[in-house]
């Protein structure tokens, strides 16, 4: 019965359940019945079986450490692989003990499609629950029920409706809708690969042709564009942007936006190794490279669309998240977020409910969430994120949390939670689309230059030396030959916010607006522009954050002064705490300029300094 | 040809996840046809370039044809080539008559080790197939190995969509794996694709035998096959039922599970 035509696609496809209810055994019946066992491979477990005086079981064909067949449970994913009508399915056998959920997860990670089991004699339990409520969560829509060891209950029809029944309302409290329930028995073979004769009650498909019905993901081609920018490489005189398209397609010619900076660009060329003639457009599921007219800087973590269907972009969403990690996950503890290729630090700012995945109860009101439990939650990024919702978007929709050196959870983002800066984001948003460019480009400017356009500003309470400071390392900059120049507040309010009454003036926001814009003119104009939030006062939080948004994407080097040990803002890359060395604090602040590659490394000379893009 | 692309577009995008996050990043090549498919899946994801050292644990047992195969490609691709070999084992007299696990043990999986810790590498990337053996079916394909180098298979992280574990205790290291999905006909459906040159050990030159799975000389037996072409291998794939490694000696009894805990390739 081996399959010999040739494959034309390949399908992922998990079987998951409850521990015991056969998913190793399923596995083990389906290539024993199709010819895809090695040869000697069954006479061989079968004979370590006699040797060990114990009987034999299919699932000691996959279950391949020793400690696996001594325990019979399975405990880590395996990929075994089969072909069948043109189709070679990776199946991914995963452990249904709760003790290795995490494996169980990341198998289902994998996979375009399902076969959860459930145990006819033992009927729907705990772990049947978790893993359709968890391939929901993880995005497999396509899964279906086989109802294993019929012959234990006599292949009687009413216990398999009545598993059908109760498992099916229990997947409808979250809208998961299976392909197909099959009554078989691993076992003895009933309705794997061949059709049963004790069940000519069941007339539907056998397990084999359920696998052959399950079809290749939707194509996500047909979605507006989501390429996550991988890496930039620059091996010869091309420079190339490198991703996997998430979403949708592309092709030479076309106009790129890359979220969140705002930068934008053509495509020139897709490039290619070993591939004749050259391709020239690309679409989801390909890892490709792009060149671009423009040499502009976009970094890792970026999101390349196109301009009518722009990602979200935040500091903050609502999401459903899985925890896998030894220590449970803590409200106000930061952790790595990683969305698409994008890594920031985050936090968690509230977590909303935990769910039971047994009877989808929700508990409220917990500041923890425990290993293998779900949660709804609020992440908070230090940075702002492009991304999008997991509804509408699969790939950019979801995200991972690293707790020190593991990935411990994983989740979908259900919703955008608008934050402070939305405002202004959106002002910085239209305003770099609709830029007038001259001929002179920023990478110009920095090759001219020797360095990069920034912000330094320094905060801090009052009478702590930010003016004296500020003045200092813009004298120290230009003195190097750096393009410098200190930009005064009180030099706009009594020009530019001159139309603002006494109390318009009292508003950080609008203040802090006026204020970035113009910084974000003279950062375009290749400048290193040394500020102070002076003119804020002790909202300098509010207004540091509102510069930087604007400003974005050019780096702002923040600097914090106080007399005292306080909590410097957030983001903030230089503390100077107590009676300041400005001499010392001068030279920290060009070390820190140096480290963001803003400052070339040699100074004087010719400028060596190259744009990293 | 399709389900080529696609397990090529996912083993480039690994490649260069590596990339991006291993300072120190080597590739283990063997010269086989399997990890001669990852270098070039390798030239694929940088555009024709590897910008990473190529490792061999050179036993000295391997077979001649294999080493002249080496060193040609490493010319004629640039490749920045470093060879390895347990000195100190083969001087004691190290050989497969003391066992094979014990020779395996001494003169690749310490021979991989010492040179992991000459050279301090952290991201190792190699070109075991989830299909050639039961232990391999278990891997992630980012996964992690401990301060002696060994596989804790019991406790592995997790591994969701596209991410991957890329951050890891100092003096351990990641062994990164591209090629989990691809089974042995992919690879000959592969090489015939993109026309990758491989050694003509695989095929039967007249004598009615060729090998099927490439390693030391006195450990490897070849196959009965008259396959003389790679659409002979893969015609002939579709119909074998015998295991790939059947002609590989380390993997009789539990090898291969006490070779890779202690952190064999």
């Amino acid at each position: 019965m081996k399959e010999t035509t040739k494959p034309s696609e390949n399908l992922n496809i998990v079987i998951v359940g409850h521990v015991d209810h056969g998913k190793s055994t399923l596995l083990g019946r389906l290539y024993a019945d199709t010819g895809s066992l090695p040869d000697g491979k069954l006479e061989k477990v079968q004979a370590i079986c006699k040797q060990q005086g114990k009987e034999f079981e299919y699932a000691f064909l996959f279950d391949a450490f020793l400690e696996e067949q001594e325990q019979g449970i399975t405990i880590d994913t395996a990929r075994t692989f089969f072909m069948w009508k043109g189709r070679q399915y990776i199946i991914i056998d995963a452990p249904g003990h709760k003790e290795f959920l995490k494996n169980m997860i990341s198998g289902a990670a994998r996979a375009e499609a399902a076969v959860l089991l459930i145990d006819a004699l033992e009927g729907v339990r705990e772990q049947s629950k978790k893993h359709g409520y968890l391939l929901s969560l993880l995005g497999v829509r396509q899964f279906a029920v086989v109802v294993n060891k019929m012959d234990l209950v006599g292949y009687r029809q009413d216990v398999f409706e009545g598993i059908e029944k109760e498992y099916r309302e229990f997947l409808g409290q979250f809208k998961a809708v299976p392909s197909q329930f099959i009554p078989v028995s691993a076992k003895l073979g009933d309705n794997i690969a061949n059709r049963s004769e004790t069940m000519p009650w069941y007339s539907g498909p056998t397990v084999l042709e359920t696998l052959g019905a399950f079809s290749k993901e939707a194509a996500r081609s047909e979605q507006p564009l989501r390429l996550p920018v991988q890496d930039v490489y620059k091996f010869d005189a091309r420079r190339i942007i490198t991703g996997r398209i998430a979403a949708g397609r592309l092709k030479v010619g076309d106009h790129l936006v890359f979220s969140p900076s705002n930068k934008r660009a053509n495509i020139r060329t897709v490039e290619a190794f070993n591939i004749e003639p050259q391709p020239t457009e690309g679409h989801a599921g390909q890892s490709i490279g792009v060149t671009l007219d423009e040499q502009i800087f976009v970094e890792r973590g970026e999101i390349a669309s196109h301009q009518e269907h722009l990602p979200s972009v935040s500091t903050a969403f609502r999401a459903n998240l899985f925890w896998l990690g030894k220590r449970p996950l803590e409200k106000g503890r930061k952790y790595l977020l990683r969305v698409a290729t994008k890594e920031v630090d985050c936090e968690v700012a509230s977590i909303h409910r935990i769910i039971d995945t047994m009877d989808l109860a929700q508990q409220q009101g917990s500041n923890t969430v425990n290993k293998n439990q779900v949660a709804e939650l609020t992440l908070r990024t230090k940075a702002p994120v492009a991304f999008d919702l997991s509804a509408s978007f699969e790939a950019t929709g979801r995200f991972v949390l690293v707790d020190e050196y593991d990935i411990a959870g994983g989740g979908i983002i259900t919703e955008l939670v608008h934050d402070d800066q939305e405002f202004l984001r959106e002002e910085a948003r239209r305003r770099d689309f609709a830029w007038v460019k001259g001929e002179v480009t920023v990478e110009d400017r920095a090759q001219q230059y020797g360095h990069r356009a920034a912000v330094v500003l320094i905060t801090g309470g009052r009478h702590t030396g930010k003016s004296f400071l500020a003045r200092k390392l813009e004298g120290r900059l230009v003195a190097d030959g750096r393009h410098a120049y200190l930009l005064d507040g009180e030099n706009l309010r009594r020009g530019l916010d001159a139309d603002l009454s006494e109390e318009e003036r009292g508003q950080t926001t609008e203040m802090a607006r006026r204020y970035g814009e113009v910084a974000r003119l003279l950062t375009d104009t290749g400048l290193i522009v040394v500020s102070t939030t002076n003119p804020f006062g002790l909202a300098y939080r509010e207004a540091s954050q509102a510069i930087r948004t604007l400003v974005h994407p050019a780096p702002v080097i923040a600097v914090h002064m106080s007399k005292t040990e306080e909590e410097p803002p957030p983001n903030t890359d230089v503390v100077l705490t107590g009676p300041t060395d400005f001499d010392a604090a001068t030279a920290k602040i060009l070390e820190e300029l140096k480290r963001r590659g803003v400052l070339a490394q040699a100074i004087g000379a010719k400028p060596i300094f190259q744009y990293s893009i | 040809m399709k389900h080529l692309r696609q397990l090529e577009d996912q083993s480039v995008y690994i490649l260069r996840e590596a990339y991006k996050h291993f300072d120190n990043l080597a590739m283990l090549w063997s010269m086989g046809k399997d990890s001669t498919v990852l270098l070039w899946l390798a030239r694929k994801a940088f555009f024709g370039h590897v910008p990473f050292p190529l490792l061999h644990v050179d036993t000295s047992y391997k077979i001649p044809a294999m080493i002249e195969y080496r060193d040609r490609l490493a010319r004629e691709w640039r490749l920045n080539l470093v060879v390895g070999q347990n000195k100190e084992a083969l001087a004691a007299g190290m050989n497969y008559t003391m066992g094979r696990v014990v020779c395996c043990t001494a003169l690749k999986t310490n021979g991989l080790k010492q040179l992991l810790e000459n050279k301090g590498y952290t991201g190792v990337i190699l070109g075991v197939r989830a299909d050639e053996e039961g232990t391999r079916a278990k891997e992630r394909y980012f996964s992690p190995r401990d301060k002696h180098g060994d596989w804790d298979f019991r406790d592995q992280p997790p591994e969701l969509w596209d991410q991957y574990k890329t951050t890891f205790p100092p003096g351990t290291h990641i062994r990164i794996h591209p090629l989990l999905d691809w089974t042995e006909i992919n690879i000959w459906e592969y090489i015939k694709l993109e026309n990758i040159p491989f050694i003509d050990l695989y095929l039967d030159k007249g004598d009615g035998t060729r090998y099927r799975s490439l390693g030391c000389a006195p450990c490897t037996t070849p196959i009965k096959s008259t396959a003389k072409t790679v659409d002979d291998i893969i015609e002939e794939l579709r119909h074998t039922t015998v295991a790939e490694r059947s002609g590989r000696a380390q993997d009789e009894g539990r090898g291969m599970e006490l070779l890779r805990k202690d952190g064999y390739m």
